[in-house]
Order: C-alpha cells, then structure tokens, then sequence
C-alpha cells in the first residue's frame, strides 16, 4: 500500500468519484506486484503515469459499454430467443448513426486537449519549472527554479553507459547519480547504433543515437536505488546494459562525485576509444577527470587518439 | 580467369549450423518431412495434377487457397519462433541465461515479427481477397489472371528464402523491422540482413503486382447494377487494402534498396557519417509500415461485417457510414507514422499532432464497432464458428484499441514506447482483429471453397483455446509492461517477473492448443466431409453474390454475369424468387494456365540468395535469366481458350441435379 500513497497525492485534484475507483482500481489488481510506471519516484514520470490513468478512464467511459453491449445483445438477439423482436430490413437511423461518431468524437476532442497541453508541459526537452512539475513525490516543495540544475552527459556505448558530470568534470560507466530534488539535464548520444535511454523510476525515455544530440530533463523526488537500462535493442550485450541510479541525499551525492575523484583514473580520448569497443556486462568504473569536450567530440563522431579536439568541429 | 568466389561468394560449410542442436534437429526433422511429403506425391502420383491444376493455376480461386496455405503453414513456423522466446523468457532468470543465447535469440524474435506480418497475415489477407472479391463482384477472375500467379509465387519464394537462412546461414538480429544503423554493414556485416532485404523485396514485388491487381479487378470488373455504393463491405475494404498497398510498398521497396546500396556499395544513406541520417530510415519505414497495419486490419473489418450481417439474418447496419468510416482509415492511416518514435526527440508541437491524428482514427473505428452493434441489435444470431471469431473479436480488440490510444498520447508512450505494453496492444489488434478475422474468414467460405463445411466441435475448442490462451499470453505483458519491462531481453535479473512470464508461457501453450484444434479441425472435417457437405452452395443463408454458386464454384464462377439492384444482392435475388437459368449457354473465354510465374519467381529468388552470399557470376546469370524469362513469356500468345457452351451446361446441369 505504501507505494500507492504518491499515486494519490498525485490524484487530488481529481473529483472524489474518480479517485476512489482510481484508487482502488490498480491497487487491488496489481497489489503485490511493482508497477514502476504508476508510483515512480520523479515528477515527471508520476506527471506521465498520471496520465496513463486520467486517459484509461476517459476511453473506459465507451469500452465498457462497447464490451457490455456486445454480450448484452450477443445474448438478447441469439436465434432461440424467438421473443426478442426481429427487423430484418433495419439497417438506418440517423439519430442514432450521429450519437455512434459524436460519442468517440467527444473523448478524442478531450483526451486530444489533454495531449496537446500534457505534450508541451512534459516535453522533455523542456527545463523544468515549478508549473508543470514540483517536487510532488517528497511533500518538500520547494521552487525548481531556484535550485541550479546538474548536467548529465549520456552515452551509450556497445553496451554499456558512459556518463560524463562536465560540472563535477567526472565521469562514470554503467552508474549514475542524482541529488534528490535537484532537475537534472541529460544530454544524450550514442557511439555506433541506436539506443534508448530510461529510468523507468524518473522519466520516460529518449533515443541515444549516434552522430545526433537529443535531451531529458528530470528530477528524482527520493531517495533509492532505481533501475536503469536501454530499452532499444541494440544488438547482442544488449539485455545486460543495465545500470543503477541513486537518488541521494546532497551529501551522499557529494561522497559518490567524491569517489570518482579518489579512484585516480583518468579518461582521454584515447582511453575513450579503448572503451568505445564492443563489451558486455562491464563493471562501474569511475574516472575523476575527462578530456575537455569530449562529449561534443563524440556527437561530431570526432574523437581521435591525440587528445585534442579538432578545430573545425567547434562553434 | 574466374575465382571461385565469384561463383560461391561467402557461402562456405561453415554458413551450415552443425555446431547448434536446436537447428540441426530442426533440419533433420524438416528434411524427414519434406521427404516424406515429396515420396507420398511421387507415390500417389500426384506430381503432375500438382502442376497443372496447381502451381501454374491462374484461376483466383485456386491461388486465394495457395496463399492461405503459405499463411497457414508460416503460421506454424512463425508460432515455433513465440514458443520459443516465451520458454527463454520465462526461465531465464537470476543467474540463468536460458536456452537460447542472444546469437540465436535475437534471430528468433526478428524472424518471428517477419515471418508473422509478411508470410502469415499478408497471405492470408491476400488469399482471402483473392478468393472472395472476384465472386463478391460478379466476375470470371481477376484483372491480370496470370500476374497474380507471378505476385503468389514470389510471396512464396520470399517466404521460402526467410526458411532456406534457417538452415544455411543465418537471419537478422535485427528486430523485425531492422533499423540502421544496426542493421548497417559496419554492426550487422554477415548475412542475416541480406536474407531480410532479399526475402522482402522478392515478396514486396508479389505484393504490390497483386494491389495493383486487385484495384484494376473492383473498379473495371463489377457486374452491371453494382456501383461503388452497392458493393458488398469486404470488396470495399478490399479496395481500401489495395490503394493502401499500391501507395506504401513502394516506400518499403525504396527503403530496402537505400539500405541496399548502403551494404553493398557503400553508399552512407542511413550510416553515421559521410552525412547519412539513420532517422530517414526509420521515417521511411513507417511511413509504409503505419498504413502496412490498417492494410493488414480492414479486410479483417470486411470480414466481420460479412459475417455479423449474415449471422444476424440481418441488412448491415449504417452501410455508408461503413464505408466512409473505411475511407477515413485508409487516408488517416497515411498521417500517423511518427507516433511510432515519439522518443526519437521530435518537439512537442509535432508529437502532439501525431498523437492526436492517431487519435482520431479511432473515431471511424469506434463507428464500425458500433454499426457491428446495431447490426446484431434486432437480429436473430446464430453463434456459428464464424460468429464466434466475431464476438471474440468485438470483446477483445476494443482492449487493444483503448492501450493503442493510450500509446497515442506522447507522454505516456515516453514511458510505454518499447516496453512490453506496446508488445501486448500490438498483439492484442493484431491477434484480436487481424487473426481473428482471417480465422472467420476461413470458416466462413470455407464450405464456399471446397463444398463442405468445417467440423464446429473441433472449431469451437480452437476458438476457446485461442481466445482464453490470448489473455493468458498477453495480459502479463501489459503488467509487465507497466512495471516497466521493456521487450526483446533475453534474461531478467529481478525474480518477481519470472511467475508474470509463466502465465505468459501457459497462455502460448492454450494458443498451441488452439492451433492443434484447427488443424485436427480440417483433418476431420476432411474425413466427414460427406456428413458436412453443402449441395446448395448457400450454407449460412448468405446474402452476398459468391453464395449464389455452386460450392466450390465453376472454374468460370458465372455462367451469366448476374445483375445487381441492391447492396446484399444474393439475399435480394433470393427475396425475388430468383431462379437459375437452365438453358441458353453460350461459349465461355477463360484465360489459360502457364508455368512462367513460377520460373520467374523462383529464378528471382535464385538471383536473390546469390546477392545475400555475393556470388556475383551466379546473381548476374540468374538476373539475366529473370529478363530473358519474361521476354519469352511475352511471346507466349497462346494465352486463352473457350469454354464451350455445351460444357458449361453439363457444369451447370450436374449442380441442378
């Protein structure tokens, strides 16, 4: 039941007569099982799981009497049902043929309007703000717009992630870590072919493709170890490219930047390239510095071994 | 001098897979049957009725049936691909791996989605339009009788190339619809892609040539009486079908030759650099792969409107809104491809207009599925087998149709896109409309095509296992999906998951039932096919044109080209007191078979499996061979014969008896 209490703070604003059935609805079918999408931990995939529910009921309002119907007249009009009236040649009635395209056309128009506004306030290209998305998941709301986002830059590599901090000028592979309550910026590329980026807990997904720059914008609203993994099949690693993301606490973010700094390893282009080969199941590696744009370099498929970016690639 | 790799190219001992149990014992017990198929027709003499009255057949009758059988018999092979990855799945877990490692894995789950779209549900689509529109509208066959034995045969030898990769070689690992640059020579540089490419392009010929065909034969060859407004629903989704497929498969040929020319020569279409664009690929694609789905789905519609009406003893409800609603589809169909990568990082303004365009579709859905409603409102129905399927259908594809609007919305899809949600709503349309329908469709004229009917014990255990099996199979995948498993893993790490893909497994061994049922169904309705044998060539009290002839028709399907003066014509002419004339025949002009579809598909697929293993000196003899084929079978002017009246008296004659 625990994991069901954001779903309902979530769903306050929702008329009592929705929100009962809302509630107990998911909770009773999947009590037991963890449905990641419908109680994450990030606003923005409560905001997206939130949807998920308001558009289900929506189209329920004309599937269950679709499905009601068609065993109600299944069993009304059967042939040894010989009371049941019997018209032959019926087959036209302009009231009912316009209530048969207004119904479905009132839901599209609705749920249309909750696309239209949902896809621009959750586009995940945009940085986030208070409107659209507050730290709902903790109770601790506190205005996204004055806390200095951390940037993240993505990398999916044959297969496994590379994730650079350009602030904190780490890098780590297949592990990835966030302050609690602080947005996050993820850029995200590959190295050869297509991958898809997802922290069920946090966010929805983006493609990581080669040679082009997408981005996500996110936030984790507690603490925990979530998972993490491609969600494009990418080839043979790619059921175990998987990683964990910790929500922490500022501390506890601090010590983890602090242990890539302590491990002593460095990670140039050269060594990016060492990596860049094929692999499967690689363990965490941490690195406490990275050559100078060398995410840039990787977008412009540029990275060469002599540690320098190349001139004309900059803008 | 001549190296023997111009002759062999890259084909070796080592393309055999003797070193993997699970295909070398799958060979050896395909060998065993394909032995023993070809010993019984060599022993029961069989081998030149097969020829002639068979593979060189250009009657629509007989190559409807031989698409349905291709459909039939991949279904079987595309069904052992599911088994397969639902046992991996549902015991790979902890430190397991499973059965199946990713090599073989990965080859299984793109052969799957493959063989089920383009060698299962093509076919059987096709075959099913081929064998009903002519004798729906009235006509002798087709437009372009001898095309359509080409476009059967090299579906057949699409399908055939995509079997030979089992055993010499190997397929894709690419999933089913192989973007690049995955499926680009630099990360897929053997040959799987190559069987991909060449399979689909020798099928995508037979597919388009019958498009073309089938247009050409609704819009030039209805009886006098039928316009467009009077034509039965299935012709129109037919129609529908076909436009679909002559504007779309061309964008499919054209995406496969860009890849093509990316693996083969070296071109950077859709490579990282040289300024290719991996996205173009995966746009083009569905730009023909979004309208391939409805291609797929309205004939199915068309079926269930035949069907709901007949059984219900009852006009089709809203006919016209019917067929708008159809229209609608066919030109929405084109405006909703990006909804497939809404993840791909479009802005929100574009994915909004994509999400709400697919939307919309579902309102002229929403419409047929009421007009099936009122259809049955007011009726008498009789629950046979076809109408079964029917209400399956109604009860289970309005699930999928609500999780494929949900897909719809691009916030959600950003949580959804790839997960085994989108693998169970795909399923749910496709098995729950598409599979559905085929399956209604075949015990539906069924009695049409071969004079009996199917056993309905045997039939209605094949419903009732496929349609319990299904919600065992997928629902699972819509939790699963929801506790955010994404598709196409070939092992787990979390043990929770593992009881979910058990019910999955179990639900694929009830649909294995199902498939048994059906085939233990036309086993023994073979065998009492005199118990269930129709004389009078309208078993179900139908009401369309093709339950006016004998079952099975006359090679010429109409001795008198029948006149049309209300939408279900056969019920109209029945109301009327119609009677068949006895007398008064005259000659009839029939086309003549010809083995030249045959000779040329297969040499189109003999240079194909040359290119995938790049022995040019054989490709470029096979691909003059292909040219020089055809020019000779231009000069074939012996094309057609007569029907002679009296023969066709006799036919009819022996039908009044």
């Amino acid at each position: 039941m625990g994991a069901a209490a954001p779903t309902v703070a979530a769903m306050s604003r929702l008329p009592k007569f929705v929100r009962l059935p809302l509630v107990l609805g998911p909770t009773a079918l999947f009590a037991g099982c963890n449905t990641i999408l419908l109680h994450p931990a990030g606003a923005v995939a409560s905001e997206q799981g939130h949807l998920i529910v308001v558009a289900t009921l929506l189209m329920l309002l004309v599937i269950i009497p679709v499905i009601a119907l068609t065993v109600l007249f299944a069993w009304r009009y059967r042939k040894s049902n010989t009371r049941a009236t019997y018209t032959p040649d019926w087959d036209h009635s302009t009231q009912l043929e316009l209530v048969i395209w207004a119904a479905p056309l009132l839901i599209i128009i609705a749920l249309g309007a909750v696309t239209w506004i949902s896809t621009h306030t959750l586009d995940p290209y945009r940085p986030l703000h208070r409107g659209t998305v507050g730290s709902k998941i903790s109770g601790d709301v506190k205005s996204l717009t004055d806390v200095k986002p951390i940037t993240v830059e993505v990398v999916a590599l044959d297969w496994k992630w590379l994730f650079i901090y350009p602030d904190q000028g780490i890098a780590v592979v297949n592990d990835l870590a966030a302050p609690v309550d602080v947005p996050i910026t993820f850029k995200i590329t590959a190295s050869s072919v297509m991958n898809s980026f997802f922290i069920p807990a946090l966010a929805g997904q983006i493609y990581a493709m080669p040679g082009m720059q997408t981005e996500l914008h996110a936030v984790i609203n507690r603490s925990g170890d979530f998972d993490g993994f491609s969600a494009n099949y990418s080839g043979a690693g790619f059921s175990d490219m998987r990683f964990k993301f910790h929500g922490l606490s500022a501390a506890g973010f601090d010590s983890w930047v602090q242990s890539a700094k302590a491990s002593g390893q460095s990670l140039d282009r050269e060594g990016y390239l060492q990596l860049e080969q094929p692999s499967q199941r690689d363990p965490v590696r941490r690195y406490a510095s990275v050559a100078p744009d060398l995410f840039d370099s990787i977008v412009e498929r540029t990275v060469t071994g002599n540690n320098v970016a190349p001139a004309a690639t900059r803008d | 001098m001549i190296d023997s790799s111009w002759v062999l190219g890259r084909l070796s001992w080592d393309a055999i897979p003797f070193q993997e149990p699970i295909l070398l014992w799958t060979f050896v017990a395909v060998a065993c049957g394909g032995v023993g198929v070809l010993g019984a027709i060599t022993y029961f003499r069989l081998w030149s009725v097969l020829w002639r009255d068979w593979v060189t057949s250009i009657d629509h009758k007989k190559i409807g049936i031989m698409y349905i059988v291709l459909g039939l018999v991949m279904l079987l092979r595309g069904f052992a691909d599911a088994v397969m990855m639902r046992l991996q799945q549902s015991m790979a877990f902890g430190g397991s791996l499973g059965f199946l490692p990713p090599h073989h894995y990965d080859q299984v789950f793109t052969a799957h989605g493959v063989i089920m779209i383009f060698f299962v549900a093509m076919p059987l689509v096709t075959g099913l339009m081929n064998y009903v529109v002519p004798l729906q509208i009235g006509a002798r066959d087709v437009a372009f009788p001898f095309l359509n034995n080409f476009s059967f045969w090299m579906t057949t030898f699409g399908a055939g190339l995509v079997m030979i990769s089992l055993f010499v070689g190997e397929f894709a690992r690419t999933g089913w619809l192989a973007y690049p640059p995955l499926s680009g020579i630099a990360a897929s540089p053997d040959v799987g892609v190559d069987y991909y490419i060449w399979s689909l392009q020798i099928a995508g010929v037979g597919t388009l040539l019958s498009g073309i065909n089938l247009i050409a034969t609704i819009i030039k060859m209805r009886a006098p009486g039928m316009s467009l407004m009077k034509m039965p629903v299935f012709t129109w989704t037919a129609l529908c079908t076909n436009v679909l497929i002559v504007a779309a498969f061309p964008v499919l040929t054209a995406v496969l030759a860009l890849l093509s020319l990316d693996r083969y020569v070296g071109t950077s279409f859709f490579t990282n650099d040289l300024g290719g664009n991996a996205m173009m690929y995966v746009n083009l694609i569905w730009i023909w792969g979004h309208p391939e789905v409805y291609i797929l789905v309205l004939p199915a519609f068309g079926v269930f409107s035949e069907v709901v009406s007949t059984f219900s003893g009852k006009r089709l409800f809203g006919y016209a809104s019917m067929v708008y609603a159809t229209v609608v589809i066919t030109i929405l169909s084109y405006l909703v491809w990006l909804h497939h990568f809404f993840t791909m990082g479009s802005g929100a303004s574009v994915n909004s207009f994509f999400g709400i365009t697919t939307m919309i579709i579902s309102i002229p859905t929403g419409a047929k599925m009421f007009n099936w409603l009122f259809t049955m409102y007011r009726g008498r129905i009789r629950f046979e087998l076809p109408m079964l399927w029917t209400l399956g259908f109604m009860i289970t594809f309005v699930i999928g149709g609500m999780t494929g609007v949900l897909l719809a919305v691009p916030p959600a899809d950003f949580v959804l896109h790839n997960s085994l949600f989108l693998v169970a709503h795909f399923h749910n349309v496709i098995i729950g409309g598409v599979l559905f329908g085929m399956l209604a469709g075949i015990t539906y004229w069924f009695p049409k095509a071969f004079g009996y009917r199917l056993d309905p014990f045997w039939g209605k255990l094949s419903f009732w296992f496929w349609q319990i099996g299904f919600f065992f199979a997928f629902m699972p995948l819509y939790v699963l999906g929801l506790m955010g498993v994404t598709r196409r893993l070939s092992h787990f790490e979390d043990p929770s998951l593992q009881i979910w893909f058990q019910i999955a497994a179990f639900g694929a061994a009830l649909i294995a039932l199902g498939i048994l049922s059906f085939i233990v169904q036309l086993v023994v309705s073979y065998v009492r096919r005199e118990a269930l044998r129709d004389l009078t060539g309208d078993p179900w009290d139908g009401r369309t044109l093709e339950w006016s002839t004998s079952s099975p028709p006359p090679a010429y399907n109409f001795a008198f080209t029948p006149r049309v003066h209300d939408n279900d014509t056969w019920a109209d002419m029945k109301r009327n007191n119609y009677r068949r004339p006895q007398e008064g025949f005259i000659r009839i002009h029939m086309p003549k078979n010809t083995g030249a579809g045959f000779v040329i598909a297969a040499l189109c697929a003999a240079c194909g499996f040359a290119l995938i293993w790049h022995m040019w000196l054989p490709a470029a003899v096979f691909f003059v061979a292909v040219l020089a084929a055809t020019i000779i079978h231009t000069f074939n002017y012996d094309r057609e014969f007569y029907v002679p009246a009296d023969q066709v008296a006799q036919v009819e004659r022996a039908r009044t008896r």
